[in-house]
């Protein structure tokens, strides 16, 4: 099982174990992990699972699709290791994965 | 602090109530919660139900909105498959079928909506379904096998996610809508006539302008009967012609209900202890100066979190304007505001390229985009809508100036 850790905006480290196939998005709420919103349950159809992602896994986790990157454009706060978590399916090479929440997803 | 409610009752496990149970928590309320739903499941997403739900790509349990464990850890005290009988607003309590009455300090309903059905003869056979909960949707899956012949009464969002998704496994689908046009509650013609297309290339047949008369069968559904006595073959009736807020409880307890439960911009009720969030709730639309009732996510959501800051003495969170979504074949179509009362519509990009959007304009003010495959549009329109910011119909619709050259002139002035 791939361990996912959640870094808030004060810095407080949670760590949950992930399970392949399911998002980075799912496995926060699943694990009541604050920060994130998720208004859309994972459409891609709201920004609000914005998340930074640490910089050892940036390359792995890849870049964001064409729709996901028009979304983050216009998101808050966005920075070159932005994605949405919801589009993020883990996978076994994903373990030990990081990823920080920002301020406020709105 | 005198006046701190210690007792709180939400009546409705959907996406509001149990939004306003978690901003209560969230916000730092250390009284007792009680959380009721006539459905067996936790609080869930509903709008996947028509979507990835239907298509078999996610599982129920994928769909709660936190997990079972949640409600005990948070002490909310989660009481599902039962309903709310009656409220009485002098003893403060709430009736339960299980003969129980709650005592509140604050009563928050969050009841929803239930499908509309139609008075037609044949409307109670069996395999004329409705969807709305995972009950229903469950049925449907049961039902929809490849070849299996679909009739979907009502072309808003539901029936044509649905019709889509239905046409994807296989089935063969026809769709009535007696409207001139598809999707016609819910945005301009231009979004319709793009909808139809799709939807006849993927092999939907679309009849616009369709009057039914009966659903033929005995005890379970075989035809659909239409005005002129043309008989269209089906194994599976879908119904999905609007809904109705469960307003009845508020109503018989002496509240005030209009098209739903009157609210203010608190989501007050006539009762000042008492709330009404998510679809039931009529309220105050802050951008268009005028009252009405949303049935969707963002307003579930808004909903429960202004209930709860309201009660918590906390800060409410910025309104947002009205947002949409809907996933149909490989197109995502997000809506930002109302577009009732346009007096113009402005076109940017090319329907045939999927990537476009429509924006309404009301007096030279962006009222509503539609944007189908086209994030920058719904993202900037969202803006937009929100300020209600006046933009140059010519600039909307040329493509050579960005949506954030848009934005960001509009919304400086």
């Amino acid at each position: 099982m791939p361990k996912i850790t959640y870094i808030d905006a004060s810095g407080t480290e949670r760590t949950v174990e992930g399970k392949n196939g399911m998002t980075v998005m799912e496995t926060a709420i699943k694990n009541n992990i604050p920060g994130i919103d998720a208004d859309c349950g994972g459409a891609c159809a709201c920004a609000t699972c914005h998340v930074y992602v640490d910089a050892a896994f940036t390359d792995k986790v890849g870049k964001p699709s064409a729709m996901e990157q028009s979304m983050l454009d216009f998101a808050e706060n966005v920075k070159e290791n932005s994605r949405l978590s919801c589009q993020i399916k883990i996978r076994d090479d994903l373990d030990g994965l990081k990823v920080t929440t920002p301020e406020s997803q709105h | 602090m005198p006046g701190t409610p210690q007792r709180i009752v939400i009546i409705g496990a959907g996406q509001a109530g149990g939004q306003a149970a978690y901003s209560l928590r969230l916000g730092g309320f250390e009284g007792a919660i009680t959380l009721i739903g006539d459905e067996p499941q936790p609080p869930y997403q509903r709008p996947p139900l028509s979507k990835a739900y239907f298509k078999g790509e996610l599982e129920a349990d994928r769909l709660f909105l936190k997990p079972l464990e949640y409600y005990a850890d948070h002490a909310v005290d989660l009481k599902t498959g039962v309903r709310a009988e009656r409220i009485d607003l002098d003893a403060r309590t709430v009736e339960l079928d299980t003969g129980a009455a709650l005592p509140w300090d604050k009563l928050i309903i969050a009841t929803g909506s239930r499908p509309r059905r139609l008075a037609v003869e044949g409307a109670e056979l069996g395999g004329v379904l409705e969807l709305r909960t995972l009950k229903d949707v469950d049925l449907l899956k049961k039902a929809a096998f490849p070849g299996a012949r679909l009739v979907v009464v009502g072309a808003g969002y539901i029936g044509l996610e649905a019709a889509a998704v239905a046409s994807q496994l296989g089935l063969k689908v026809i769709v009535l809508e007696a409207m001139p046009q598809v999707l016609s509650r819910v945005a301009g013609p231009e979004i319709g006539q793009f909808y139809s297309q799709v939807h006849r290339a993927a092999g939907v047949d679309i009849r616009t302008g369709a009057r039914l008369e009966a659903f033929e069968g005995a005890g379970l559904v075989t035809g659909v009967r239409l005005a002129g006595g043309e008989v269209l073959s089906a194994d599976i009736v879908l119904v999905g012609v609007g809904v109705l807020p469960n307003m009845e409880l508020a109503d018989e307890a002496g509240l005030v209900c209009g098209n739903g439960i009157a609210v203010d911009g608190e989501m007050r009720t006539s009762d000042p202890d008492v709330y009404a969030i998510g679809d039931v709730a009529w309220r105050p639309l802050v951008h268009y100066g005028r009252e009405g009732r949303l049935e969707s996510v963002h307003n579930a959501i808004e909903g429960g979190k202004i209930a709860a800051a309201s009660i918590l003495g906390a800060r409410p969170p910025t309104l947002e304007a009205p947002w949409f979504w809907s996933d149909q074949y490989d197109l995502k179509l997000q809506t930002a505001g109302l577009w009732t009362g346009a007096d113009e519509r402005v076109m940017r990009g090319d329907p045939q390229s999927r990537s476009f959007a429509v924006f309404y304009l009301k007096e030279g003010r962006v009222i509503a985009v539609d944007a189908v495959n086209a994030a920058p549009e719904y993202l900037v329109g969202k803006k937009l809508v929100a300020a209600m910011a006046t933009v140059a119909p010519a600039e909307l619709a040329d493509k050579s100036i960005s949506m954030k050259e848009i934005g960001a002139r509009a919304l400086s002035q």
